[in-house]
């Protein structure tokens, strides 16, 4: 998510906006209208889809100062003001679902995110074209497979009968049950969330060392420095205002804590440790109907993270990196 | 002095990539060799990295099920007529937000990004899908991912990225715009095409939190909802389901199935993994075009 986000900031924000003048009547732009009329026809789906499918749900939001009854449906159903959001904050599942988030987060930035950049920096050390690329294509696969496949890799591995508990056993170590009850869970969550991804997430910071001027490595060598003095003066340099980026980028996204690998690979023992914002409004909504609820949880949510999400943008913007809008 | 250095450096280094292939393929294999071993093995106290005597016991009893070969069809259909949509959409919508002297451009794309930044949340989303009548039907899955915005754009940067003079040509000989869409941009355009067609289609090869969302009928299921249910309910319960359905009627281990499932899940996506690899990485450098 978060590096599929940077390849868009390169171009734009280039718009340049150049609308008709002020002084052109009506008429005018009406003829400008029906010059372009192909073009509206070609955007025309598209504007539907968004409209259908994204603005449309925005009035549904209003469920969460509703007491929503299906039967009656979203315009009928009663306002209750803040009703639902008052029963959230008072009740102890909102705080365990804000501490599991943040935490489940902050364990992927402190040990996830350094791990592609010390993958890339490793990678980049490989003189021998042929292993790069084959380290590459291998540790790119597991991006490509969905949680269900990937988590299901993962339970088997893990599981008392797998190969982890086989070799603990070879230590004369018990068998650990490691997906059943919390005491795991967050770091089984963290570890194969970075094993998943960790190839792919260096893809963004190979571009940028590819892009090093090797004019600098040149000069550090006339001035004898060493692989190790390199990498310390030229390499990691060029690389920060990528670290930077993503790490904005990635704080950006904390509310959403890597909510598909959780939903496939949670069970109801480890529920208190493992419990986010969308994971719970799921359950309450969908499986339990506490349809205005949910959408309050979701409400709450999105503001956050919208605010989050903008100022990550913001920030972006001010150290003169391109940004997304 | 440097030299030795040097090589210990490599050797350290050589050292982490090769463990980093390792803890990428075991996981892998391991499911694999599950799937091929026979049901009386799997308990038994060994490494399970190579079966002693392969067996094809549980993929013959996959096939014979239906469920998982139906469901393979439905993942089929989904992501063909999904990607082709998705093509349709993105290609045309991004040929016109190529255009900023277009009038009301700035307002269409902030009209796009907004669902970028927030979006009303899974419970109106679901009440929507079930107003329109759409629950239980694979529409559901097809038109709520019928545009990403995030593909728009990447496709637009690179359309802007193309030179113009041969759109101006063109224009100049008297064709209208669906002509160059037709007979210029989209011919030119092929790799872009390609990227975005394989993003779209791993997208929905690999999609299933939708389904589940979306359809409580199993016998609709995509591949990836079916598969949730073999491996990670816990009471097996659709494993059991599963079971009265086989007509081969002899008894299979579960683990044997879950991993051969999984298995049949993933061949798909490392057939075309030496396209997706390749188109990409490209993808990712796609919207810096025109940087």
């Amino acid at each position: 998510m978060a590096v599929e986000h940077t390849s868009l900031m390169k171009t734009s924000g280039k718009s340049t906006g150049k609308l008709t003048g002020k002084s052109t009547g009506l008429s005018n732009k009406w003829r400008q209208i029906k010059k372009y009329r192909n073009l509206y026809w070609m955007l025309l789906p598209t504007l539907i889809y968004f409209f259908i499918f994204h603005y449309i749900p925005f009035a549904g939001i209003s469920i969460a100062f509703k007491d929503f009854q299906p039967f009656i449906g979203i315009a009928d159903s009663p306002w209750v003001g803040f009703k639902h959001f008052n029963m959230i904050y008072h009740s102890e599942d909102f705080y365990q679902l804000l501490v599991n988030t943040l935490l489940i987060s902050g364990y992927r930035l402190i040990f996830g995110f350094p791990v592609p950049i010390i993958f890339a920096l490793l990678l980049n050390e490989v003189r021998k074209q042929s292993v790069k690329k084959t380290v590459q294509t291998i540790t790119y696969f597991p991006h490509f497979l969905s949680w269900i496949v990937y988590g299901g890799l993962i339970l088997s591995f893990i599981s008392p009968a797998g190969i982890i508990n086989e070799i603990l056993k070879g230590f004369g170590i018990p068998a650990i049950d490691f997906v059943t009850g919390p005491d795991y869970f967050r770091s089984i969550l963290v570890i194969t969330g970075i094993l998943k991804d960790f190839g792919w997430g260096a893809i963004i910071y190979l571009a940028a060392l590819s892009s090093i001027d090797p004019q600098l490595y040149e000069a550090a060598t006339v001035d004898g420095s060493g692989r190790w003095k390199k990498m310390i003066h030229v390499t990691l340099p060029a690389l920060l205002p990528t670290v930077f980026l993503m790490l904005i980028i990635q704080i950006g996204y904390i509310l959403d804590a890597g909510f598909e690998q959780i939903f496939v690979m949670s069970n109801p023992t480890v529920y208190g440790v493992s419990d986010i914002f969308d994971t719970y409004v799921y359950r309450i909504g969908i499986e339990q109907a506490n349809f205005s609820e949910a959408t309050a949880i979701g409400l709450f949510k999105g503001v956050v993270g919208f605010i989050l999400i903008v100022s990550a943008n913001r920030i972006i913007k001010r150290s003169g990196e391109p940004t997304l809008w | 002095m440097v030299e030795q250095k040097n090589r210990f450096a490599d050797f350290i280094i050589y050292s982490i990539l090769a463990f980093a292939c390792v803890a990428t393929i075991l996981p892998i294999l391991h499911v694999f060799n599950l799937s091929l071993t026979s049901a009386s093995e799997v308990h038994k106290s060994n490494l399970l990295l190579w079966p002693k005597e392969i067996t094809f016991q549980a993929y013959k009893y996959l096939f014979s099920t239906n469920a998982l070969v139906k469901s393979f069809y439905i993942t089929a259909f989904i992501t063909i007529v999904g990607t082709l949509l998705n093509l349709i959409l993105t290609i045309a919508g991004a040929y016109a937000l190529s255009k900023p002297e277009l009038p009301g451009y700035k307002g269409f794309m902030v009209y796009i990004v907004i669902p970028m930044m927030f979006n009303a949340g899974m419970i109106p989303s679901y009440l929507l899908i079930k107003n329109m009548g759409l629950l239980n039907s694979l529409w559901a899955l097809i038109l709520t991912g019928a545009v990403s915005a995030f593909n728009l754009i990447l496709m637009r940067n690179f359309i802007m990225g193309l030179p113009g003079s041969l759109e101006e040509a063109a224009k100049i000989d008297g064709c209208s715009e669906w002509t160059v869409l037709f007979r210029i941009l989209i011919p030119i355009s092929k790799p872009a095409i390609a990227t975005i067609g394989l993003f779209y289609g791993v997208y929905h090869w690999n999609e299933f939190f939708l389904g589940v969302l979306y359809l409580s009928d199993s016998s609709k299921w995509p591949l990836q909802v079916l598969l949730r249910t073999i491996v990670f309910d816990n009471n097996m319960s659709n494993v059991a389901a599963l079971n009265t359905l086989s007509t081969a009627g002899q008894a299979v281990e579960p683990a044997n199935i879950q991993a051969a499932s999984i298995i049949f899940a993933a061949l798909p996506v490392l057939v075309v993994y030496p396209f997706l690899q390749r188109y990409f990485v490209k993808g990712m450098v796609l919207g810096a075009v025109k940087g």
